[in-house]
């Protein structure tokens, strides 16, 4: 497995290429960002989603899908598990990161608040494409009260 | 030895399909689709039961041994779908994975 630094140096590039391409400055254009980041981690997570799963494919529940999610994806993406999975049994599932590496290197508290948001971008798409793989239609979402611990909200579509 | 090879999407379309040309090909298309109905059948009387890779692929079908040539094609799909130039839900067109495919059919005439 690749050095974990050679994905953060790599997301932090996309994160300002696509911030500095922006000619709307205002909340209509980063909305269009944050969406392509989305994206482009949708699509990454779609090919996860088919690669990772390999002799555990026993899902038998929502809540297997969301353990797979918090132990082997984020171990594969990012070395290391989630810190806590919580569930309301409804279909939405908040899952916390106490240190997200992709937060880490910026502050510890409350400095670059308004700037977490984009670094997250990519990563809710990417939690959004494995699970769509693995069949299950979702929206995430992911806030900062301090960094770098994260939740990210996982709300199952039921249609 | 396959004679015949699909993918099929989540959405029941299928993302490739390819016979041997000898035979009639309808007839496989259709068994194609009755199978969708098998799949349907095991995944809806499953429920809280062991749903493994391994026994959906044996149980649908007859028990062959054939476990190895399903491996083989779910890591073909696995490249394809890492291949950025492929866009999920398109039909598959890699020569790569065509060619995988011939590997397993039945070699005829």
């Amino acid at each position: 497995m690749a050095d974990a630094v050679l994905f953060e140096f790599l997301h932090t590039e996309m994160v300002a290429e696509l911030w500095a391409q922006d000619p709307d400055p205002g909340p209509g254009g980063q909305k269009m960002s944050l969406s392509v980041l989305e994206g482009m981690g949708f699509r990454v997570g779609q090919a996860l989603g088919e690669r990772l799963p390999r002799e555990t494919l026993a899902f038998r529940e929502e809540l297997d899908v969301l353990k797979f999610l918090c132990k082997d994806v984020w171990a594969a993406v990012f070395q290391k598990q989630m810190d806590s999975l919580r569930t309301n049994h409804q279909g939405t599932y908040v899952l916390q990161d106490h240190s997200f590496p992709l937060l880490i290197r910026m502050a510890s508290g409350l400095q670059y608040l308004e700037e977490a948001p984009k670094f997250l971008a990519f990563t809710c798409g990417l939690l959004r494409g494995t699970l769509s793989t693995l069949g299950i239609k979702s929206l995430v979402t992911a806030s900062v009260a301090a960094l770098p611990a994260c939740k990210f909200q996982v709300v199952i579509q039921r249609s | 030895m396959a004679v015949c090879v699909a993918v099929i999407a989540k959405e029941n379309y299928p993302l490739y399909i390819r016979s041997v040309p000898t035979e009639n090909e309808l007839k496989f298309h259709y068994m194609v689709h009755t199978s969708l109905d098998v799949v349907d059948e095991k995944i809806s009387a499953m429920g809280k039961a062991l749903v493994d890779q391994r026994e959906l692929y044996l149980g649908l079908l007859y028990p062959t041994e054939d476990y190895k040539m399903f491996r083989k094609l779910h890591n073909s799909y696995t490249d394809v779908m890492c291949n950025p130039f492929y866009n999920p839900g398109d039909r598959i067109q890699s020569r790569a994975f065509d060619g995988m495919v011939t590997s397993m059919m039945i070699q005829v005439c």
